[in-house]
């Protein structure tokens, strides 16, 4: 194990290199937070970016904050160790846009303010319904800030050849401070030119090398899945190119027979999937940093083509990276499948193209960190200090005071969480916050936005019935314990690697296939079982979502 | 906030407004386009998505070299989502974007 890790350290680039590059990266990064931030003077500065990004810079801040570590490293990496199941991840990631799109995103511009539990708590009593928001979009973000810091410790290893549990300690904690200072000192303004600069570095880098394996592939698709089939390991009773084919992960078993549980698990994360991005609190504030809904349209006309346009590169690039790499060297090199793409990079381009993709990584995750603890930051101080505690009796220099004081707790809780949840596959950890955000904010949004009778006991049942019932399903699921046990290292897959700890009950991996409908049926009950309605905020509600009649209008300076 | 005031002004009250001819055509036209849409496509999504957990087989039916049904569905469904993404734009810059701005100057005016 020890040997292993070394060799694939000393093969991998040249770490004064890939620091030096990194350096470069946060050093021009700073400078432009720093720039970015001088008019940063109100609430809507702070939150909001001021709502002044047009539709296309929002839109492709979007897609840097969709295009995360998990996108990155997790997919290429699904690929290229499992093939074809792994290519499934990007299109639920994808078809998921629609729900934004057609559904939630300019009706939310149009009626909130600055977070999600705005929209929620519209028509609704306020203390509770906020409340309960504030602790759906805290535990979401936490998820997926977990993955996060989970890819970065992996990545960081692996280029800078650092290794054991120390180094990568370490690398989380710089990540953490860094992400921290990138918050307080640019606000939403400067991390989301963050998000820009890094969404076109990651785009043209994976634009690059998808070229560069077409073009040794002889830009033929179809050799180039051959090639990759031919280096996965054979499972027998398979076919031989079993890596092309559908079911590897999500069908059959390890002998090649049909799994009734792996099936329906596979429902569950797609469903999760497809259901999740329109609940992603991190998401849905973007939308309030441009001016109309009109432009908060064409972000996410332009979020959809970049994103969908990236997720077809890593296609090509799991494949890649199982042709030229192998997965037998992946799965073996620090951080795992995780690691697919930067040593794919290294195949193509040596320590250069190595450094330079690093980077690119590495910057994702610090934008998408950054981005997720803004969101917690703003929906503390937002929702819970200043409209549950203060009652909204608290000017907005306060409620930013305490945003920033937030910001730094919840960078601190993500370090301990990173450290926590190291070296598991990033994908699969957003697949899980994507489940918690499709079952707990989804059907509330929803609701609200356009079933009349929806009331405040529906949302709170809602809102805690998806929470409560997805995490609960999580932590006693196989994700936390009681996968069978490696025959060679005698650990468990499972989060607790001691196959001999197995409380388990829940068979699927993803919980999404219960907790969802379960959360809109009880949105529905408790709605049912109430009689509370405000028909005068449900006509603003409306007639607002719709005309954007007294929406939020940009700061001008 | 806005001109529309809702005790008194110039402005048309939101309920007013809500209960208007005006503002419930526009509803109609905005849900009879997004509803039937988003059915749509999520039934196309699912389909694939069953298609891949229960019939990996058919799935696997290889069409050109390599390429087999299953990646062209995948591709496909990027295809669909492109598709409908410009279909939308398009109707909402040309068809409903038009209606909400009239209806918006109608409750500014107290026109409702």
């Amino acid at each position: 194990m020890k040997t292993a890790l070394l060799t694939a350290a000393e093969t991998v680039g040249k770490p004064s290199v890939n620091i030096t590059i990194f350096v470069v990266f946060v050093l021009i990064t700073l400078l432009i937070v720093i720039r970015a931030s001088r008019n940063n003077r109100t609430a809507a500065d702070y939150y909001a970016g001021g709502r002044a990004f047009t539709g296309r810079q929002n839109g492709i801040a979007i897609s840097g904050d969709y295009l995360s570590a998990a996108s990155f490293l997790g997919i290429a990496g699904a690929i290229a160790t499992s093939g074809y199941d792994g290519f499934m991840y990007s299109i639920g990631f994808l078809v998921a846009w629609l729900v934004a799109l057609l559904l939630v995103a300019e009706l939310l511009r149009n009626t909130g303010k600055f977070t999600m539990a705005d929209v929620l708590s519209f028509r609704l009593r306020q203390g509770p319904v906020r409340t309960a928001a504030a602790i759906s979009t805290l535990a979401v973000s936490l998820f997926y800030l977990l993955a996060q810091m989970a890819g970065a410790g992996g990545l960081v290893n692996l280029l800078l050849g650092i290794e054991g549990t120390t180094g990568q300690n370490i690398t989380i904690i710089v990540v953490g401070i860094l992400m921290i200072v990138y918050v307080l000192v640019g606000g939403m303004k400067g991390t989301t030119w963050v998000q820009i600069i890094k969404a076109v570095l990651l785009i043209l880098g994976a634009a690059l090398m998808t070229f560069w394996v077409l073009g040794k592939a002889g830009l033929d698709l179809s050799s180039l899945l051959g090639d990759a089939a031919a280096k996965a390991p054979q499972k027998a009773p398979l076919a031989k190119d079993a890596v092309l084919n559908p079911g590897l992960k999500y069908v059959f078993d390890a002998k090649g027979h049909t799994d009734p549980i792996k099936q329906f698990d596979f429902i569950s994360l797609s469903m999760a999937l497809v259901l999740g991005t329109a609940g992603l609190p991190h998401v849905l504030m973007r939308f309030y940093t441009v001016p109309t809904a009109k432009e908060a349209r064409k972000s996410v006309v332009w979020a959809i083509w970049l994103i969908g346009l990236f997720y077809l590169f890593t296609l090509v690039l799991g494949f890649g990276a199982m042709w030229l790499v192998g997965p037998k060297k992946i799965l073996a090199a620090p951080g795992k499948a995780n690691s697919a793409a930067p040593l794919l990079a290294y195949e193509l381009g040596g320590t250069l193209l190595l450094g330079l993709i690093a980077a690119v990584a590495f910057a994702t995750i610090l934008a998408v960190v950054a981005g997720l603890t803004i969101t917690a930051s703003a929906s503390f101080a937002h929702d819970v200090y200043s409209n549950v505690l203060k009652k909204g009796k608290v000017s907005p220099d306060d409620e930013v005071k305490v945003a920033r004081i937030t910001a730094i707790v919840i960078g601190i809780a993500a370090v301990f969480g990173g450290i926590w949840a190291k070296d598991q596959n990033i994908a699969f950890l957003v697949a899980l916050a994507f489940a918690v955000a499709a079952s707990a904010n989804l059907p509330t949004i929803l609701y609200s936005l356009f079933w009349k009778r929806f009331n405040t006991r529906g949302a709170l049942w809602s809102i805690y019935g998806g929470l409560i019932s997805s995490i609960t399903l999580i932590v006693f699921s196989p994700v936390v314990s009681g996968k069978p046990a490696d025959p060679k290292t005698h650990l468990s897959a499972s989060m607790i690697t001691n196959p001999s700890i197995d409380f388990h009950w829940f068979p699927l991996d993803n919980p999404g296939l219960v907790s969802i409908p379960l959360a809109f049926l009880l949105g529905w009950i408790g709605t049912l079982t109430s009689k509370e309605s405000d028909a005068t905020k449900y006509a603003e509600m409306e007639v607002r979502s719709l005309t954007g009649a007294g929406a939020e209008k940009a700061v001008s300076h | 906030m806005t001109p529309t005031a809702r005790t008194g002004g110039p402005g048309t009250s939101y309920q007013e407004v809500q209960a208007s001819q005006e503002f419930g055509e526009l509803r109609n036209r905005f849900r009879k386009f997004v509803f039937p849409m988003t059915g749509l496509f999520l039934a196309w999504y699912f389909l694939y998505v069953g298609l891949a957990a229960f019939a990996p087989g058919f799935m696997s039916t290889k069409v050109m070299g390599n390429i087999n049904i299953g990646l062209i569905f995948g591709l496909l469904q990027f295809v669909s989502t492109f598709a409908i993404t410009m279909i939308y734009a398009r109707w909402a810059d040309r068809q409903f974007d038009p209606t909400a701005e009239r209806l918006r100057e109608h409750m500014e005016r107290g026109q409702l």
